[in-house]
């Protein structure tokens, strides 16, 4: 299956599963709400250029926006951690685009250890910005920082559980593309 | 000139990000004139499309409660069928029709619709239902939304050709006018964002006898909602230290977890009494300004 038709489907799945099931699961309690589509761009290849990589998040944030009737309030996060994923794969990972043996990014790609501190940054990015945005419009200061910790928790806790369930079978990159 | 060039070349990712930032937020911002423009009117066509697909799969799980309810509310329907009263006055006739008008002078004042719920959630601080009737079927903005067991659950917002979204009473900028049944004191029914089973009511005066399970009903003040539908019972008291005014937890009597049937009510006289008001309105600051 090519790149472009695998990350298709998964934009599909993401996008349905947040829409379906983990918007509409009985809340656990009120701080806490499920996310799992920004996974999508976490996934996304090594060798997307930037200015690709900002428009698709935006793309993803915006589909979803409309989903749940809240025009930019997605699409701002996923820009933002789009933006700032190049960064810290380079600060965790200091290779050319050109060394990376796998095409994207994963446990087997990064170590365990490297891919957790990859994960668990763009994830307080996202919710931090994202809880803040709804804070600027109602709620108070303690809200806010509770619900950040509460969902980033429970959306690593998703992630991994995704990451052990379902191994991506990655091709190691050969010279022929 | 060239070094300006050179400079947005090598930061043009950077100005890719403020750009898309901006625009993000500008819709966020401006969402309320944002949501009456076209494209949105056009995405909602589309995900109301899919979400009326999911509706068919996801409908069957609750679909015993809510033959219960469409039985429970047949039989208080059958309750008031005329013939089941006998009238030894033969002078008054009570006729209800859907004509506006009839000789005796009763005029319709509500109008309800059936609709279908295609998506609905309870678990952000902004809850929309959006529901399979739109402009087509005579559906238009601020039409009051009741579930299926007659308590009210939104109004509604933004319409497109065949879908259209509710406000649910879930919805932190929702404001509807509330009374208590036993003394009729009214206030404001709001939503604090945090449990999805309670609202707060607002503004009841201290005067007012309050007891934990008290029945709240739609007032007869509010342009969208007729009067007298419950919303829900008391479910705790306390007092606003700030304004002096009774703020009552409320247990709503919808249940907003399964809504799948629901009733559109339109108010036939929505747009005389909205116009009246706001003449009144502007008349008065007018008066003002010519005293002044």
């Amino acid at each position: 299956m090519s790149d472009l038709l695998k990350n298709i489907i998964r934009f599909a799945l993401l996008i349905l599963i947040q829409v379906y099931v983990l918007n509409q699961i009985p809340q656990l309690h009120r701080f806490i709400t499920p996310y799992l589509y920004y996974l999508f761009i976490l996934w996304l290849p090594f060798s997307i250029p930037r200015v690709g990589l900002l428009l698709l998040g935006f793309a993803t944030g915006i589909v979803l926006d409309y989903f749940t009737m809240t025009p930019g309030l997605h699409a701002a996060p996923c820009v933002l951690i789009a933006y700032a994923r190049p960064f810290i794969i380079q600060i965790l990972m200091p290779k050319d685009i050109g060394e990376f043996n796998y095409r994207e990014p994963s446990p087997k790609a990064m170590g365990w250890t490297q891919y957790g501190i990859y994960v668990l940054i763009l994830t307080l990015l996202h919710h931090g910005y994202l809880v803040f945005l709804e804070w600027m419009s109602f709620g108070s200061f303690l809200d806010f920082i509770i619900k950040v910790i509460a969902t980033t928790a429970i959306s690593l806790l998703l992630i991994f559980t995704v990451e052990l369930l379902f191994p991506r079978k990655l091709k190691y990159r050969t010279n022929v593309q | 000139m060239r070094n300006i060039f050179l400079f947005l070349r090598r930061f043009s990712v950077f100005f890719a990000f403020l750009i898309l930032q901006i625009i993000s937020l500008w819709f966020l911002v401006s969402y309320n004139r944002f949501h009456r423009a076209k494209f949105l009117g056009i995405a909602t066509e589309i995900t109301g499309r899919i979400n009326t697909q999911y509706n068919k799969v996801e409908d069957y799980f609750s679909l015993k409660q809510e033959n219960l309810r469409l039985h429970r509310l047949n039989d208080s329907l059958l309750n008031l069928l005329p013939g089941n009263f006998v009238r030894p006055d033969t002078g008054v006739r009570l006729v209800k029709d859907s004509l506006p008008y009839d000789t005796l002078g009763h005029y319709r004042h509500y109008y309800f619709r059936e609709a279908t719920v295609v998506y609905n959630t309870v678990s952000s601080q902004k809850n929309y239902i959006q529901v399979n009737r739109g402009s087509k079927q005579g559906i238009k903005d601020n039409m009051a939304v009741i579930s299926s067991d007659g308590y009210p659950v939104g109004i509604i917002v933004n319409v497109s050709n065949n879908f259209s979204e509710a406000m649910s009473l879930l919805h932190v900028q929702n404001t509807v006018n509330a009374s208590l049944k036993r003394s009729g004191d009214f206030g404001t029914l709001q939503w604090d964002g945090k449990d999805p089973r309670f609202l707060i009511l607002k503004n009841i005066p201290k005067s007012a006898s309050v007891k934990e399970g008290d029945t709240i009903l739609t007032s007869a003040y509010s342009y969208n909602f007729p009067p007298g539908y419950m919303i829900g019972t008391v479910a705790g008291i306390s007092i606003d230290n700030v304004t002096g005014f009774f703020s009552l937890k409320v247990k709503t009597a919808a249940n907003f977890f399964d809504l799948q049937k629901v009733h559109i009510i339109e108010n036939l006289q929505y747009d005389e009494q909205v116009n009246l008001s706001d003449e009144t309105k502007q008349k008065m600051d007018q008066l003002k300004l010519n005293r002044k």
